[in-house]
C-alpha cells in the first residue's frame, strides 16, 4: 500500500499557502473495514492528508534541506464525514516558520462546506533531536512527494507562482 | 509600552492553556510545565510561537527553555549533573530563571522541576517592560 493521501496540488505559493486535492475512492481496501456497509474516511487519514499537504509545504520553503516531521497535532475538528465520491480540498497555510520548527493552519472543504480543520506543528529533526543520529538522505520526502510537486510545477495549465 | 504584570500572567495562563490542552486551574504560578502541565519539547516550540504573536516580541528559544544543545554536550555535563561551566552558562541563557536551588546539586533530572509558570510571567516582564 502506497502512503499517500493527496491525489494532486492544484495551488501553490511557495513559502505562503497551498491546496491539494484528494478524491475518496471505494477502490481504498480499508474503507470496506471503515466501516463495513458505511465507508467514510477515516479522520485520521485526513489529518495525514493534510500533513502531507503542508509537509510538502513547509520542507519547500526550506528548499527540502530538513527533515520535516509531524510533532504535534494543535488542533483538529470535523464537522462532516467525507464517503466516497467526495473529492476534497485541502487548503494549508504557514503561520510560523522558523529553522527548527514550522506551525501550520488548514481547512478541509468538500464542495463549499468545511468540513475539517486542523492545526499542526512540524519538527525540523536535524536540528531538535540534537546528539540523536539520522540517516543523512532525506528520508521523508521521497520520490512519491517530490514527484506530486513536480507534476504540479510542470503542469502548463496549472498557474506557477515562483518562489 | 507597558503591560501590568497580571495582564501579563493572564496572557501567558491563556497560551498554555491554548498549547498545552490543560485547564485553566492547572495553569497556577508554580506548576512546573513538564511535570505538572505535561509539557514536551514540541510544546515549548508552540509556546514561544503563541507568546511572539501574544506580546509581539522575538523570544529566542534557548532563552526560555531547557536548551537541548547544552544538556548534550559533554563540556557542560557530566555523569548525568552540570558542570560548573554549563552551570555558569545555564545562568547567562535564562537570567529570569531562579538557580539557587539547582546549584546545589545540579542533577539534569532535576532541570525540569525549573521551569514553572511564574518563569516565563517573569521573562515576558522583563522582555516587555524593559524596552
Amino acid at each position: 500500500m502506497r502512503w499517500i493521501w493527496i491525489d494532486k496540488f492544484v495551488e501553490f505559493e511557495s513559502g505562503k499557502r497551498a491546496a491539494a486535492i484528494k478524491n475518496v475512492s471505494l477502490a481504498e481496501e480499508h474503507l470496506h473495514d471503515h466501516f463495513p456497509g458505511y465507508p467514510v474516511m477515516p479522520q485520521s487519514l485526513m489529518i495525514e492528508a493534510m500533513a502531507q499537504t503542508s509537509g510538502i509545504l513547509v520542507g519547500e520553503a526550506r528548499h527540502f534541506q530538513e527533515k520535516v516531521i509531524l510533532a504535534k497535532i494543535t488542533k483538529a475538528v470535523f464537522h462532516a464525514l467525507a464517503r466516497p465520491g467526495d473529492q476534497l480540498r485541502l487548503e494549508a497555510e504557514i503561520e510560523n516558520l522558523t529553522e527548527e520548527a514550522a506551525a501550520i493552519n488548514g481547512t478541509i472543504r468538500c464542495g463549499e462546506k468545511v468540513i475539517g480543520e486542523i492545526s499542526l506543528m512540524f519538527s525540523h529533526i536535524d536540528k531538535n533531536l540534537a546528539g540523536m543520529e539520522f540517516p543523512e538522505e532525506n528520508f521523508v520526502f521521497n520520490e512519491q512527494f517530490m514527484s506530486l510537486l513536480q507534476f504540479y510545477l510542470e503542469d502548463p495549465e496549472s498557474s506557477v507562482q515562483s518562489s | 509600552m507597558a503591560i501590568s504584570r497580571e495582564e501579563i500572567c493572564i496572557k501567558v495562563r491563556e497560551t498554555l492553556v491554548d498549547a498545552l490542552g490543560v485547564d485553566d486551574d492547572e495553569v497556577t504560578d508554580e506548576a512546573t510545565l513538564m511535570g505538572d502541565l505535561g509539557a514536551e519539547s514540541i510544546d515549548f516550540l508552540d509556546i514561544v510561537f503563541r507568546l511572539e504573536k501574544a506580546f509581539g516580541i522575538k523570544i529566542p528559544r534557548e532563552e526560555l527553555f531547557p536548551p537541548e544543545n547544552l544538556l548534550n554536550d559533554a563540556h557542560y555535563v557530566e555523569n548525568g549533573k552540570l558542570t560548573a561551566e554549563g552551570l555558569t552558562k545555564l545562568k547567562a541563557q535564562m537570567p529570569h530563571v531562579d538557580f539557587t536551588e539547582f546549584s546545589r546539586d545540579p542533577d539534569l533530572n532535576k532541570l525540569p522541576d525549573l521551569f514553572r509558570v511564574k518563569s516565563i510571567c517573569d521573562y515576558i516582564d522583563s522582555n516587555v517592560n524593559a524596552a
